[in-house]
């Protein structure tokens, strides 16, 4: 890995419902590396939003609690005030958020809200700022930026207001740019216009940037390394090629043999882990995946297996017991599924 | 036995007034038969009408003209009593899973409200029905308690498949219903989608990006551009080969989950033409690689050119047989 940018240290985020404290994310260390696309994939309320949005404070509130560092630029952001943090986001490190709908204002023409973000951290004049935020527009692909620019959010498609949303992400230049599933909406020619920017951006910037995403064909597509988040936490972490390709946890091996593919033949049932996750305060000990793995056994209900180098290469971590006899039976039990 | 038609759409038109008064035609001359018991997946680019058309198909957007039959009765015109019965019949799963769910309600009465409403279930069987429902969606019963904000993006997309189901309805538009999930979860929700149209003879129009949820979902597929539908194939032969170019750009653009890099990808290039101003003869002259001078002058119209297979394209890339 490159030259570290941001430092993510021992990161809990920690939502106070009805019935006590939602460990959404239960201690996280990553680090991203300059100017590499980390693609951050896993489990539906794994805590993926919930991670991105506290790196920059946005979750901050009576009822969210954030734990540990997040370091960047010699400063710890946990610990930064909101004026600070007001300076960081959107010029430093951007988010793109996962619902555009609620993200954007309603009762604002979408040009001007990519414009007034560049003003934020700009001195430029509006006229300018209009014109920036028109070809921003059509960076992201959207036809005739200039009408668009004056429509409002509800007047947009989804996926227009998907691209909305990216060209507020990129409009100061971010050097950390925080993608939360920003091609869901796309259909996969413009989504392929979309990753094209995105790598663009790597090259001729050096954006560090992070995609969120389920897509694990996006996934295959762009990124350099891949972290997997299950129940709060990371659970496996290595290159794009050790993780999609040398799968070590069950719950990877299980995510990629779920993938729907468009060549081979077509099944009438999708491979699918069977049993829910964890969504509730209590968090029983031991591995989180344990009541969804068929190869659950005695040691992982011990203690939480940390996130370690265990059977692959150095850098690939996971946090599973299984031995390595134990996850060549893995392997092939999800094949045979497969077939 | 020949299938029985559901829904019938016949010139469908909507337009919407857009930004500086602009007529934006978002549906235009769509044609669509939707059969008892089949799932028409439709796909297409961002922007080209997909939910217009389900959201009409429902009545949750009212068309500009055309006729949509449900069971052979013309529903545009329904209003009042009639009007909300219908509607229970036909549900939709809305894209945006956070602004169609109402922020200050728990989630048991949001997905409870479409059976009190619209079918007069008492308050009792209500509860189990939704209870049911939120643990097969895999969300548990005990998130019926808690408030929209509280749960995650595909979490959300759940509460408003739980919310379409709810009513028992016949016909249902799910657009982009999974797009949120990760893989493993998605495909437990489109396992449980199959039982339904098996079990209850469900009918679905399921709109999606994913063209691998598509060929697992889906018997017919339809394929959107700019407001019109341009090819209408069975599964099986629309992934063995698109017959319009532009289906042909979209299935070589899937991200490929494989070591190596994709083989043949087309990319689009061209003008992305404008909804306000379509272009003049096909519409898909301006970005199309085999596009001829009579593309871009004449209109193609949407024929069939083998037996189920429609295409609106002068040169379709499959060979024109089998129809009289
Ligand atoms: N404001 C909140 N109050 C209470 N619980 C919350 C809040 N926001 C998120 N959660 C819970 O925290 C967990 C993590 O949510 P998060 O949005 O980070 O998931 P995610 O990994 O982004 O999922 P998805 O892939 O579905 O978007 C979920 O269980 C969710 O229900
Ligand atoms: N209420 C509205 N007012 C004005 N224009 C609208 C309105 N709703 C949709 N449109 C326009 O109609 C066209 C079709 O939009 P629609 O949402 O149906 O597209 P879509 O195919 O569902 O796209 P996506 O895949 O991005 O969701 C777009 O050009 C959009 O800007
Ligand atoms: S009609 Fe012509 S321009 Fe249109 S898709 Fe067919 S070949 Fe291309
Ligand atoms: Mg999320
Ligand atoms: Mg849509």
């Amino acid at each position: 890995m490159s030259e570290a940018l941001l430092e993510i240290r021992g990161l809990t985020v920690g939502f106070d419902v009805p019935g006590g404290r939602l460990p959404a994310v239960a201690g996280i260390d990553l680090t991203l590396g300059k100017g590499e696309i980390l693609a951050l994939v896993g489990e539906s309320g794994s805590g993926k939003s919930a991670l991105s949005m506290s790196l920059v404070g946005l979750n901050r509130g009576p009822r969210t609690h954030i734990g540990g560092e997040v370091l960047f630029g010699g400063r710890d952001l946990v610990g930064a005030g909101e004026k600070e943090l007001r300076e960081v986001r959107g010029k430093d490190i951007a988010v793109v958020f996962q619902d555009a709908l609620a993200a954007l204002n309603p009762t604002q023409r979408v040009g001007d809200q990519v414009a007034e973000m560049i003003r934020t951290h700009r001195r430029i004049s509006k006229r300018n700022a209009s014109k920036r935020a028109e070809e921003l527009l059509g960076e992201v692909g959207i036809a005739n930026p200039g009408q668009a620019a004056r429509a409002y959010p509800h007047q947009l498609s989804g996926g227009m207001r998907q691209r909305v949303m990216i060209a507020i992400g990129l409009a100061n230049d971010p050097a950390v740019l925080i993608a939360d599933e920003p091609t869901t909406a796309l259909d996969v020619t413009i989504q392929a216009q979309v990753l094209r920017l995105l790598k663009r951006l790597q090259r001729d910037h050096g954006t560090t940037i992070v995609l969120i995403t389920h897509d694990l064909g996006v996934v295959a597509e762009v990124a350099d390394r891949v972290a997997v988040m299950y129940a709060g936490r990371i659970i496996e972490q290595g290159t794009r090629d050790e993780v999609l390709f040398d799968p070590q946890h069950p719950y990877t091996m299980g995510l990629l043999s779920s993938v729907p593919r468009v060549d081979g033949p077509a099944v009438s049932r999708l491979p699918a882990i069977a049993g829910s996750p964890l969504t509730g305060v209590a968090r029983p000990d031991g591995c989180a995946f344990a009541p969804r793995c068929t190869f659950v056994h005695e040691a992982c209900q011990k203690q939480t297996p940390p996130l370690q180098r265990r059977y692959a290469g150095e850098a690939h971590l996971d946090a599973c017991v299984l031995d390595e006899a134990g996850r060549a039976r893995a392997r092939g039990a999800l094949e045979e599924v497969a077939q | 036995m020949s299938p029985t038609p559901l829904m019938e759409i016949e010139d469908l038109r909507v337009e919407f007034t857009g930004s500086a008064g602009r007529r934006v035609r978002a549906v235009r001359d769509v044609d669509l038969t939707i059969y008892e018991g089949e799932t028409l997946g439709l796909v297409g680019e961002s922007g080209c009408g997909k939910s217009t058309l389900g959201r009409a198909m429902v009545r949750v957007t009212e068309p500009t003209g055309g006729a949509i039959r449900y069971l052979g009765a013309d529903i545009t015109k329904l209003r009042g009593t009639v009007f909300r019965k219908t509607r229970a019949d036909l549900q939709m799963v809305f894209q945006d899973p956070f602004g169609s769910l109402n922020p200050r309600r728990s989630i048991a009465d949001i997905v409870a409200e479409p059976l009190l409403r619209a079918r007069g279930t008492g308050r009792d069987e209500a509860r189990k029905i939704v209870d049911d429902l939120l643990d097969q969606v895999g969300l548990g019963r005990e998130a019926g308690t808690r408030k929209p904000h509280e749960f995650s993006g595909g979490q959300r997309q759940r509460i408003g498949i739980a919310r379409a189901l709810a009513p028992s309805p016949r016909f249902v538009v799910a657009d982009e219903p999974v797009s949120a999930l990760d893989v493993s979860i998605q495909a437990q929700v489109i396992n449980l989608l199959s039982d339904l149209i098996r079990e209850r003879g469900l009918t679905m129009l399921f709109i999606s990006h994913d063209l691998g949820v598509v060929r697992h979902i889906a018997d017919r597929i339809a394929v959107m551009y700019l407001g019109q539908i341009i090819e209408i194939a069975s599964r099986d032969d629309f992934f063995a080969g698109p017959a319009h170019p532009y289906g042909e750009a979209l299935l070589s653009s899937v991200p490929a989950l494989s070591k190596e890099p994709r083989r043949e990808r087309i990319e689009l290039t061209g003008e992305l033409p404008d909804p306000a101003d379509p272009p003049a003869g096909c519409t898909f002259h301006t970005r199309c690689r085999y596009a001829t001078d009579m593309c871009r002058t004449e209109a193609p119209v949407l024929r069939e050119v083998q037996p189920g297979r429609e295409v609106r394209c002068h040169l379709p890339l499959i060979p024109v047989k089998g129809t009289s």
